[in-house]
């Protein structure tokens, strides 16, 4: 096998690109985007923003306000151009890298945060969003992204479900049974695999010997692969891959390529294990500075809409802060809530326990 | 003597594991350059090279299954789980397989296959980065179940347990990972064999029984206990299987109490098979119940909450106490 040394810098010849790093749409025969001024306004407006969520998490985190952080520096395009495909009634079922989606879905980014800062496992309603809580352990949200869908072709509802991860992913168990299951089942479901290259230190090559995308076709399914940081192209093909689904068309496996700019997560070193040569190819392809390249050749935005959409970053940013800041701490007791959805003897035996034994310490 | 750390003292022992022996591999996520996420293996793969410290694909029954596949052809392969709560997906081959595989051979297949595992919170992670899946293992026959302590035990435990036919659980306490230690590497004289416990702190009063994080825990509520006057005596129990039982039984006889802690949850925890051991062994030598310290019925909660899940010394000095109330 040959190995790429720029890892995919140069776009391999199968990608779906409408809009070129340098800002210039292209055409491709398959995918094609009607956006108004308006919408590409609002595209940039959410990548800016997304990167700024997560720059501030960084921060809060290097300062102690947050046990870990995932950052999603690099992959904002993938996440938003498939986040803002999704309707209303979709759902989608992240890991725990997709504060772009959750942006998308209208969860606050606060919410995001308490994970990471270790007061909640996950702190939002998925159902009040359609967006489902992160998972970690990886791959495992695939299978449930189908079980959901199969329960979508049973309601007759007109809605597709899309399940996020990532290339590491693609070698579990639980991805693999899921592509099966889908595609048996013809399930209106979008595999949304991000192909940062990495899985932690694991380039793409210990993963895998064929392009991603092309996995599809063993399982009977169509997949395509899409210029991960290019928010046209990634909002055409997941529109159209869930179009598709919703009409019953089954499933589809759309690969963002894409590459992961920061560590794996803030407890991670990535000069361990890779070039800074790579980071540098990867830099002149950011997804947000072609958005920006193109609304101004095409004099859609003036400078001052740029300083205004910076404007309201850092408002995010600083908000987002205030509020991390204030988030309180969960009681102790806390520990035992939800474990069951019923009364349960020996959890109301273990918490009145625990609130004695805490008493006599204030006794 | 060298002075090592816990993580250190487990690579030295892999190190030495594989000069020993060409068939010993290394297999797991990141393990190769990065060195694994805890550095346990840093340099291995610089050292010995790609084909004996293999980065495998993103699968945990992946590694397991090909690892008995390996062992089958003569290799001694070293498995890393990258943290507790990432060995389930493997649940099946190690439970259905590597358990049970050299017994339906009649004996013909011998599965030296090691899974080691960092265990235990309290190091502010995200969920299912601070399990104690130890019971699901010792509730399995056919799996030897071993936890290290402190760094001399993990540089010999590993090496014995990489030297051992049956396949081993090894449990590491990733919160010790960084806690350093003198340790012998010039001779095995003083390795106590890996399934074998220890006393670790003689006392006369109650015994405290424990293994992995949470002996040290007791250590410490031991020299807190001596100011009040009492004298605790700390096993490590190092093995939980096979369990030294002898160990365990003299030790609770001398002392007449028993207080067992672990992180996992005490509900049909390990230690409810100590307690139930000591009980049906030395009855008449009992002042008191046998007493359990450990985490709740509940998911291990959010890392805010984790000291509160977590025994620490209070907690362990509450059951001391509720002990010597019989
Ligand atoms: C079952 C399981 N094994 C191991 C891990 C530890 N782990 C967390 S992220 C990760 C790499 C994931 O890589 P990829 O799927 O490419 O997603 P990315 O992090 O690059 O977005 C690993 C091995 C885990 N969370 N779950
Ligand atoms: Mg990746």
């Amino acid at each position: 096998m040959t190995v790429d040394a720029s890892r995919g810098a140069d776009a391999p010849p199968e990608l779906v690109q409408l809009l070129t790093p340098e800002g210039e749409r292209v055409e491709h025969p398959d995918y094609d985007i009607d956006l108004t001024p308006e919408e590409v306004r609002s595209l940039y407006r959410d990548l800016v923003l997304v990167r700024r969520v997560d720059l501030e998490a960084v921060a809060l985190q290097r300062q102690g306000e947050l046990g870990i952080w995932a950052s999603l520096l690099g992959q904002e395009a993938a996440q938003i151009g498939s986040g803002r495909a999704l309707t209303d009634a979709d759902m989608a079922f992240p890991t725990y890298r997709e504060h772009g989606v959750a942006w998308c879905r209208d969860v606050d980014p606060v919410k995001l945060l308490g994970m990471f800062r270790g007061v909640n496992h996950g702190g939002w309603d998925p159902k009040e969003h359609n967006f489902h809580l992160y998972t970690i352990v990886i791959g495992s949200q695939t299978l449930h992204a189908v079980g959901y869908a199969m329960g979508i072709q049973r309601d007759d509802a007109t809605a597709a479900t899309i399940a996020y991860f990532g290339d590491g992913a693609t070698s579990q168990g639980d991805v693999n049974e899921s592509f099966i299951w889908a595609s048996v089942f013809n399930a209106p479901i979008v595999f949304f695999c991000q192909n940062n290259q990495w899985a932690i230190s694991e380039p793409l090559e210990k993963q895998t010997r064929i392009p991603l995308y092309r996995r599809a076709s063993g399982f009977g399914f169509p997949g395509v692969r899409v210029d991960g940081n290019d928010v046209f192209a990634c909002l055409a093909v997941t529109r159209q891959a869930l179009k598709n689904a919703r009409e019953g068309q089954g499933p589809m496996l759309i690969e963002a390529f894409t590459y992961r700019m920061g560590a794996h997560t803030s407890s991670d070193d990535p000069t361990r294990y890779r070039v800074a040569s790579e980071l540098e190819a990867w830099k002149l392809k950011d997804p947000i500075e072609r958005v920006k390249a193109y609304l101004f050749k095409n004099e859609l935005a003036d400078q001052a809409y740029f300083d205004s959409i910076e404007a309201e970053a850092d408002q995010l940013g600083a908000d987002l802060r205030a509020r991390c800041l204030a988030m309180p701490d969960p009681e102790p007791l806390a520990i035992f809530d939800h474990v069951y959805s019923e009364p349960h003897a020996l959890i109301d035996e273990e918490r009145a326990q625990y609130a004695a034994y805490l008493e006599g310490f204030e006794r | 003597m060298t002075v090592l750390s816990l993580s250190k003292a487990l690579n030295e022992g892999m190190r030495k594991a594989m000069e020993d022996d060409p068939k010993v591999l290394i297999m797991g996520e990141d393990v190769g350059k990065l060195g694994g996420v805890f550095r346990v293996t840093d340099g291995l793969q610089k050292d010995f090279g790609e084909d004996r410290v293999i980065d495998t694909p993103l699968a945990e029954s992946g590694i397991i299954g090909t690892a008995i596949g390996l062992a089958l052809r003569g290799y001694r392969p070293v498995c890393e789980i990258q943290f507790d709560g990432f060995v389930f997906p493997a649940a099946d081959q190690i439970i259905t397989q590597l358990a049970k595989m050299p017994m339906r051979s009649l004996g013909a297949i011998k599965l030296p296959v090691v899974v080691r595992i960092p265990c235990g919170g309290g190091i502010g992670a995200v969920e299912h980065h601070s399990e104690s899946p130890e019971a699901y293992f010792t509730h399995t026959a056919g799996l030897r179940v071993i936890a290290c302590a402190n760094p001399a035990d993990a540089y010999s435990m590993i090496q014995q347990a990489i030297r051992s036919d049956d396949p081993v659980i090894f449990f590491e306490p990733k919160r010790r990972y960084w806690e350093k230690a003198e340790v012998d590497t010039t001779t095995t004289d003083w390795w106590t064999p890996m399934d074998k416990g220890r006393v670790v702190r003689p006392g006369t009063d109650a015994t405290l029984l424990a293994y992995g994080p949470m002996v040290k825990t007791c250590l410490e509520a031991a020299t807190a206990a001596e100011e009040d006057g009492r004298s605790l005596e700390v096993v490590d129990l190092r093995s939980l299987n096979p369990l030294d039982t002898p160990l365990v039984l003299d030790s609770v006889r001398r002392t007449g109490r028993a207080v067992v802690v672990h992180e996992a949850p005490v509900n049909n925890g390990f230690g409810a098979e100590l307690a139930a051991r000591i009980t049906e062994q030395c009855f008449y030598h009992l002042e008191s119940p046998v007493l359990r310290v450990g985490g709740f019925s509940t998911p291990y909660p959010p890392s805010k909450l984790e000291e509160h899940y977590l025994p620490d010394l209070d907690r362990v000095l509450d059951a001391v106490d509720r002990a010597f109330g019989y």
